[in-house]
């Protein structure tokens, strides 16, 4: 067998895959983390209380592995789900009732509500160690937008099954936008925008009408949300991810005491 | 939600689970006591002295054997699924009675804020490890307990309140976990030492030392997830219907502190203004925390102001409200607690009063000014402006006229690092922050509505 092993390592094809020998010597071990596309986000080496677990918790990590957990179970279900009032509902007991793999929507939903948990972990361990302090002041500024950016996708997948546990939890929250202070038909101040007479800010021209695309959740809102959900704010949220990591690295890598 | 079965179809329903849900607490234990036993790191608690003989030793390791011992004997009692055994494993009446009695949104929101206050002032007990763990044991036991209670299991349970169960014990965990770090640098830095996360700290390779924790990081949250997912079913209730108000109309759950705060705000306020606040606050925190110290390893003592406002803020208002939101919060958002039936017709009196009503109308017994009839816009708005005086005096007192007030007393020292931007940024956060705890307490004690309410232009504060 290990002579099998060895042919297979030794061939060209092999070779031309993964460039560095196995990662058993210390110059090796140092080879790999240079060479490896998905390694090369980590240092070479770090400093051993850093990268401790009971000190870093690795929900930073977690999170990011959810993010792709979400990404791989999302685009599998979007095979299978249409997102019009005619057909998501449906979809969606079709994907529990029939679809093999029928767990596809159970990994999604709790992978989700786990992210929203363990990035609010992440944050906590990185608020009690002070690690926003600095110089990582602005990677403390990326990641509560990226906190935000993991409650909006959330936020807008919850619309998406159609039954009566999402249309009312996503009306319950978008109502919130009616009541924006000038820029809500219900907010304070909205009434001084009035050219002429005329109200600038009505039910069909404000912040939740923005949110929703109609005037109550409908098929505008869950067409609007499907597109959020699935293409503008992972795209958004992967783009903030690369330089999240990208400055951790900038920025003298995992903290520690100075 | 539930009612459909009576107590002893529900009880014979839950057996299964709970008799699990025992042994799984003992071998917990029992395994917490072999780990203390075999590596040596079990402490004496107390000695018992046999006949004036021996006096024999009663270890940490031994105490977790019995308590591994009082769940085995628990197990089978929940087994059985018969009502008469599964008393044994059942709230005392009276503990239920006693929490009807005396919990509601007051006494929990008041209660968690000394329950953390105390955590804080004693950690150097809690972060004991045989304080944390008797805790964990105790907050399971309370659980397994009121789980043979149909509300609280039907609470409990529901697919998308699962996570919170979860985000709760982890949460206590991790602070656990970080207060015992904190403590033990704390400690350290007392005696001129450096904290822990110096100490033995020369740089290793990534690989293995850290994409092997990784890796195992992941392995373990896939399984995790499987058997989460394979346990249990995401919820799907009836089609879609706009006519059809489900009662109550919860949103999903990490915005349940927000939806909770519209008890005591408007739309405005609880659902715009102060989240952007909350988030804006957050962005704000590395460019206002001046304090050099604890960068980079746990401490409490050494960053004492930023950590009491990070926690009053994370885990007094926003972690307690959510669970409030999720759990005691019922039909019409009134107020149940945990082991209170869902009743749809529940009534609370509401009499609040604004603050321009008590002004005028008790205060100095005259009705409430108001612009003559048919007068023009700007007469209304002064009309207005003039009626709602007290509460407009009060907000802009206590937004613009408490900073230099702060800056001048208590705050001092802050203002002076600081410098006046930054100071007037941090005092209006807390302050902000503080708006939500002020308009409780004043709505709890007097009735206090609305501090400026203006209908007419949708500005109640």
């Amino acid at each position: 067998m290990d002579s099998l092993s060895e042919i297979i390592r030794n061939s060209q094809i092999w070779k031309s895959i993964i460039r560095h020998p196995m990662p058993v010597d210390r110059r090796n071990r140092i080879v790999v983390m240079l060479t490896n596309f998905f390694l090369h986000l980590h240092p070479v080496s770090a400093k051993k209380q850093g990268i401790a677990l009971s000190y870093t918790w690795c929900m930073g990590g977690i999170t990011f592995f959810l993010f792709l957990v979400e990404t791989v179970t999302g685009v599998l279900l979007m095979f299978y789900y249409r997102p019009t009032v005619e057909w998501a509902y449906s979809d969606i007991v079709a994907l529990r009732d029939v679809v093999s793999l029928g767990v596809l929507r159970e990994l999604h939903r709790w992978g989700a509500h786990a992210m929203v948990i363990t990035v609010w972990l992440h944050m906590y361990r990185v608020f009690l160690t002070g690690s926003y302090k600095p110089p990582r002041e602005f990677n403390w500024v990326l990641g509560v937008i990226l906190l935000l950016l993991t409650l909006l996708l959330s936020f807008t997948g919850y619309l998406l099954p159609w039954d009566q546990l999402a249309i009312w939890a996503i009306t319950v929250g978008s109502n919130m936008a009616r009541a924006t202070p000038f820029l809500g038909n219900e907010g304070p101040g909205a009434a001084l925008l009035t050219v002429g007479g005329i109200d600038m800010i009505t039910n069909a021209s404000d912040a939740r009408f923005l949110t929703l695309g109609a005037r109550f959740v409908g098929e505008e809102t869950l067409n609007r949300f499907y597109v959020l959900h699935c293409v503008a704010i992972p795209l958004g949220a992967a783009l903030l991810l690369a330089i999240h990591f990208w400055r951790i690295r900038k920025d003298g890598g995992i903290s520690g005491p100075l | 939600m539930h009612g459909h079965l009576s107590q002893a179809e529900f009880l014979a329903g839950m057996a299964a689970f709970l008799g699990v849900f025992y042994l799984s607490l003992a071998i917990m234990n029992a395994i917490a006591a072999a780990f203390l036993w075999e590596s040596g790191r079990g402490v004496t608690l107390f000695r018992v002295n046999v006949f004036g003989l021996y006096s024999l030793p009663f270890t940490t390791p031994i105490l977790w054997l019995l308590v591994a011992t009082y769940f085995v004997a628990l197990s089978p009692l929940a087994f059985s699924g018969d009502p008469y055994m599964m008393w044994w494993v059942s709230l005392p009446t009276v503990v239920i009675d006693t929490i009807d009695y005396w919990v509601n949104p007051t006494v929990y929101t008041v209660g968690s804020l000394v329950f953390f206050g105390s955590l804080f002032w004693m950690r150097r007990f809690f972060v004991k490890p045989v304080v944390a763990w008797s805790c964990f044991n105790l907050v399971l036991l309370f659980m397994g307990f009121s789980m043979t209670n149909q509300s609280f299991s039907a609470i409990v349970t529901k697919a998308d309140n699962v996570p919170i169960v979860g985000l709760m014990f982890l949460l206590g965990f991790f602070t656990w976990l970080a207060t015992s770090r904190a403590v033990a640098n704390d400690d350290r830095a007392l005696r001129g030492e450096p904290p822990l996360e110096s100490v033995d700290n020369e740089k290793v390779l990534v690989w293995p030392d850290l994409v092997y924790t990784e890796l195992i990081c992941m392995v373990a949250v896939l399984a995790l997830l499987l058997v989460w997912g394979l346990l249990l079913q995401a919820p799907l209730e009836e089609p879609a219907s706009s006519v059809k108000t489900p009662n109550p109309s919860k949103a999903p759950w990490y915005f349940l502190g927000l939806q909770e705060m519209l008890v005591y705000y408007d739309p405005w306020m609880a659902g715009v203004v102060l989240p952007s606040v909350i988030l804006f606050g957050l962005i704000a925190i590395p460019y206002l925390d001046f304090n050099k110290l604890g960068n980079g390893y746990y401490t409490i003592s050494q960053r004492k102001f930023a950590y009491l406002n990070f926690q009053f803020g994370f885990l007094v208002l926003w972690v307690t409200l959510i669970v409030m939101g999720t759990f005691l919060r019922g039909p019409n958002w009134n107020f149940f607690h945990p082991f209170e039936t869902w009743d749809t017709h529940k009534v609370e009196a509401l009499s609040n009063v604004d603050l321009s009503q008590w002004f005028w109308n008790d205060l100095f017994g005259v009705a409430r000014p108001k612009a003559p009839e048919g007068s023009g816009g700007l007469k209304q708005f002064l009309y207005i402006a003039y009626r709602e005086s007290p509460g407009i005096v009060f907000i802009i007192g206590y937004l613009v006229l408490l900073p230099p007030v702060m800056a001048a007393t208590f705050m001092r020292k802050f203002f002076i690092k600081m410098g006046f931007i930054r100071f007037m940024v941090l005092s209006n956060l807390m302050l902000m922050m503080g708006l939500l705890p002020l308009k409780m307490i004043l709505r709890w004690s007097v009735n206090l509505k609305y501090f400026i309410s203006i209908p007419e232009y949708f500005l109640n504060l």
